[in-house]
């Protein structure tokens, strides 16, 4: 049983727990190059693509293995926390988020990374971070309809089409596999026609 | 000076990244995070400073139900994150104190951009309940519909603005 499902993660061993994962989260992001903005906008500009790579591959790796887990009945996907499907709220955040990301330089878990790094712009982001969600939670109570109509507490997109959890997280390994190809062909043309 | 290590292959990183999750989902029962960390930690300064305004926001007052806002297993992981970048950079000898910028961007101009852009992406990640941590990495690894529209807005939008703000790096 997970610590989710016992209501035990905010206590002593929980908080160890996370700091111990959040430890090996931002040793692989800086690992990856992510403690640098100048690296991680670049994808923007069409110049180098790990910022797709990493996460397709992460993603991919932990949805297989995720998958495999749960049919040798070792993990119970429905006991963990799921981050929430809200259609409309997800498209204007991810479309501020988007902005904030290519003119900031950052994202939050990449910015502490960089302040580990020394770097003052993504300290400066953090600043920014922590008082733009201030500004949200002032104006959340007239958005309230906005944000939480239509929200599902669970909307896997494999098994709202009639397909498993395994050749899901299957052919989302083929996506990560094919868009990075992909990638590193445009990386090759671009650096051919700017030497 | 010691010089900087290359980093590592990003399909290295990617499944040393993903089998962390992994770990996450199996002891803590949830995926990594770390927007609401901050956001934790600005609601917990602000209460220090405004504690009647903070405890009058029905956004914020849930947060400090049990006492503290901050006192939760998402700051931790944020400290943590910190924790494990920063041994990591100095072992690959990449800290390196100062402001990142392309060559044609002032520190100024650099410094706005980060305070704005962190604002937006602040909001942004409030308004989708999680950022590229928490919804789009650990959400799509549970292969989620909010998680991939997130994700295809984050990216859209983020390559259609890149244009409007190439002088602060290239």
């Amino acid at each position: 049983m997970n610590l989710f499902a016992q209501d035990l993660l905010n206590g002593p061993f929980g908080l160890l727990a996370a700091l111990a994962i959040g430890g090996a989260f931002g040793f692989w992001l800086e690992r990856a190059g992510f403690g640098s903005s100048r690296k991680l906008t670049a994808i923007f500009y069409l110049q180098d693509f790990a910022v797709l790579k990493v996460m397709f591959t992460a993603m991919a790796t932990a949805a297989v293995s995720l998958a495999a887990l749960a049919g040798l009945g070792a993990v119970d996907l429905g006991a963990l926390f799921v981050p929430p499907t809200a259609v409309w709220p997800q498209l204007a955040g991810g479309a501020l988020f988007g902005i904030g990301f290519v003119a900031g330089g950052w994202c939050p878990g990449t910015a502490a990374v960089g302040v580990a790094s020394g770097k003052g712009d993504a300290l400066v982001f953090l600043v920014g971070a922590g008082a733009g969600s201030l500004a949200f939670a002032a104006l959340e109570p007239r958005l309230r309809g906005f944000l939480h109509g239509g929200e599902q507490p669970v909307c896997s997109l494999p098994e709202s089409i009639g397909l498993g959890a395994l050749p899901g997280a299957v052919v989302l390994l083929v996506i990560a596999v094919a868009a990075s190809l992909a990638a590193t062909r445009v990386e090759r043309l671009v650096a051919r026609r700017n030497p | 000076m010691q010089s900087e290590r290359p980093y590592w292959n990003p399909y290295v990183a990617g499944v040393g990244l993903g089998l962390t999750l992994v770990l996450a989902y199996v002891v803590l029962g949830t995926g990594l995070g770390a927007s609401g960390g901050i956001a934790r930690l600005a609601a917990g300064t602000a209460h220090g400073v405004a504690p009647a305004a903070v405890e009058h926001n029905t956004y914020l007052a849930a947060w400090f139900a049990d006492g503290s806002a901050v006192r939760h297993y998402l700051v931790a992981m944020l400290a943590g994150t910190l924790a494990g970048g920063f041994l990591s950079a100095l072992a690959a000898g990449r800290v390196r104190p100062g402001v990142e910028r392309g060559p044609r961007s002032g520190i100024v101009l650099r410094l706005a951009c980060a305070l704005l852009g962190g604002a937006v992406a602040g909001l942004g990640a409030r308004f989708a309940q999680g950022c590229t941590s928490g919804l789009a990495l650990s959400g799509g690894a549970l292969l989620q519909v909010g998680s991939f529209v997130f994700t295809g807005a984050t990216f859209a939008a983020a390559f259609a603005f890149a244009p409007l703000v190439r002088k602060e790096w290239r």
